[in-house]
């Protein structure tokens, strides 16, 4: 039964296109950022970014054989987290105000 | 022939990818930004956790495994509480001017 | 073709792209969203290049600090971003930059292009005398030993652009706190992440010091983690920012360039040279000034993406 798996690709240009695929299928998602129309939008797709980034990234490191670049989506998530708090905190449409609010 | 271990990576770093094509459509066609909101967190990161899955039996050590699952589950927690955050600024109705 | 041509294709697309439509968008918040993005696809090119060290600084300095940076700049630009809109430049002033812009950006592309084969390089020197240091990480033994004089140097130049930073505020503000004052909401998510992430974080960046000694990483990635940490506490509102006169504080800023400083000198007596580290120390007197310098990096970071003093020191 598993004589037609012969023909399968091997597993490293699998994960090469997944990788790939994920990147795309990021890559699509930017069109957000460029139409909008809220700011909520253009957040969500700069998260997107990130965690299909992280993705890519995972699958990378395991084509490359480098772990390191499993280090490198680690701080993508940390500093894709830092980045989302700040679109909000900065976003918040107030004008003039001193004390800012983050509810 | 291929071995239970690689057919296992195979079909979840494939199903992990298909959501994130599923996300990144309810991303472009959902008609309102909370709608698209959820279908972003939803499949981003189901399908982060299903390619974190398949890309765990090749890991090298059992401390690479529990990094790639310590990642997964960081992004998780990051994206609860960014996606409530986005909501807010999304359902404030901050709309630009272009 | 292969995939990798495919994608290499696909990303430098993307990154041009991204690139151009920053320039072209109209709101400048907008256009600092597309700057973070435009970080985190550098990453990714930086990794398609086997720059692991670079790819973390590109991901923690070039898109969330500097972003972060750009976004602070456009939320106090908003008031007057409407008036700004009504007087845009003159045609011809636009169409001199671009037609600059194109001509330095053809240049770089001729000069990388035409790079004489093999390319000038000193790598291969650096790689033999690894065994110098003891490190097996590459990059490291560059910056702290092989020419740790510009290391040095660029924590000096950090610091007086802080002083630059400072020197932004009211001469009655001097010395007093950076930012405003942020309320915090003890439900809200922004106070969860807080909460729970700084002790990720900082574990994360002493992780990055620590392992910069042998694979990719560093003080500077590891500082630049942790700054990003302290900035998100000082945003929910849970810890307030120090008056920037805090004599404390400004201690953590020189203490690595002191530290360098102090080897340095040290060097000239009981090594061979200014920064010529003795033989037997070279790898555990490097490691002691990476960890001062990890917070130096940490708290000069935090303080110039805080920006100058905007209250009086006693608030």
């Amino acid at each position: 039964m598993f004589e037609q798996w012969e023909l399968f690709p091997p597993m490293t240009e699998f994960l090469q296109f997944s990788s790939g695929f994920v990147f795309t299928m990021v890559a699509f998602g930017m069109v957000r950022i460029v139409r909008g129309p809220t700011r909520a939008d253009r957040m969500m797709a700069a998260q997107l970014l990130g965690t299909g980034g992280i993705a890519a990234l995972l699958l990378r490191s395991d084509v490359t054989e480098t772990l390191a670049v499993v280090d490198v989506a680690l701080v993508l998530a940390l500093l894709a987290a830092f980045a989302s708090a700040v679109f909000v905190v900065k976003g918040a449409r107030t004008f003039g105000e001193v004390e800012a609010s983050n509810d | 022939m291929i071995s239970a271990a690689d057919l296992f990576t195979v079909v979840a770093v494939s199903l992990g990818a298909f959501f994130f094509m599923a996300g990144t459509v309810g991303l472009l066609r959902f008609p309102d930004a909370l709608t698209r909101l959820h279908a972003l967190t939803k499949a981003d990161n189901l399908g982060l956790g299903l390619v974190v899955l398949g890309l765990l039996p090749r890991a090298g050590s059992l401390l690479a495994a529990l990094k790639l699952a310590s990642i997964w589950l960081l992004v998780l927690l990051i994206g609860a509480a960014v996606s409530q955050m986005i909501a807010k600024a999304a359902r404030n109705g901050d709309k630009d001017d272009d | 073709m292969t995939i990798d041509t495919v994608l290499d294709g696909g990303l430098a697309a993307l990154v041009l792209a991204v690139g151009c439509w920053i320039i072209v968008a109209r709101d400048s918040f907008a256009a600092a969203v597309g700057f973070v993005a435009y970080g985190l696809l550098l990453t990714l090119v930086w990794v398609r290049l086997d720059a692991i060290d670079v790819a973390l600084m590109e991901g923690a300095i070039g898109s969330g600090l500097t972003g972060a940076l750009l976004l602070r700049a456009s939320s106090r630009l908003r008031s007057t971003e409407a008036s700004v809109a009504l007087e845009p430049p003159p045609f011809i002033l636009r169409a001199g930059a671009a037609l600059l812009s194109a001509i330095v950006a053809a240049m770089l592309a001729v000069a990388v292009l035409y790079l004489p084969e093999p390319a000038p390089t000193l790598a291969p020197e650096a790689a033999a005398n690894a065994g110098a240091t003891g490190m097996g990480n590459a990059v490291t033994n560059v910056l702290m030993a092989f020419r740790a004089m510009d290391t040095m140097l660029e924590k000096v130049v950090l610091l007086v652009a802080l002083a630059g930073i400072w020197s932004l505020a009211r001469d009655r503000l001097w010395g007093g706190r950076p930012g405003p004052l942020y309320r915090t909401d003890p439900k809200a998510p922004l106070t969860f992440l807080a909460q729970v992430l700084p002790p990720i974080g900082i574990v994360t960046g002493i992780y990055m010091l620590w392992v910069g000694a042998d694979a990719p990483g560093g003080a500077f990635q590891g500082g630049t983690i942790i700054a990003a940490m302290w900035l998100l506490v000082m945003m929910a509102g849970l810890a307030d920012a120090p008056p920037v006169g805090n004599r404390r504080m400004r201690l953590t800023l020189i203490a690595g360039p002191l530290l360098f400083l102090i080897v340095g000198f040290g060097g000239l007596w009981l090594g061979d040279a200014f920064l010529g580290y003795p033989a037997a120390y070279a790898k555990p007197l490097i490691l002691v000034i990476e960890f001062a310098m990890t917070l130096t990096v940490a708290v000069t970071l935090g303080l110039l993406i805080a920006g100058p003093p905007e209250r009086e020191p006693t608030s």
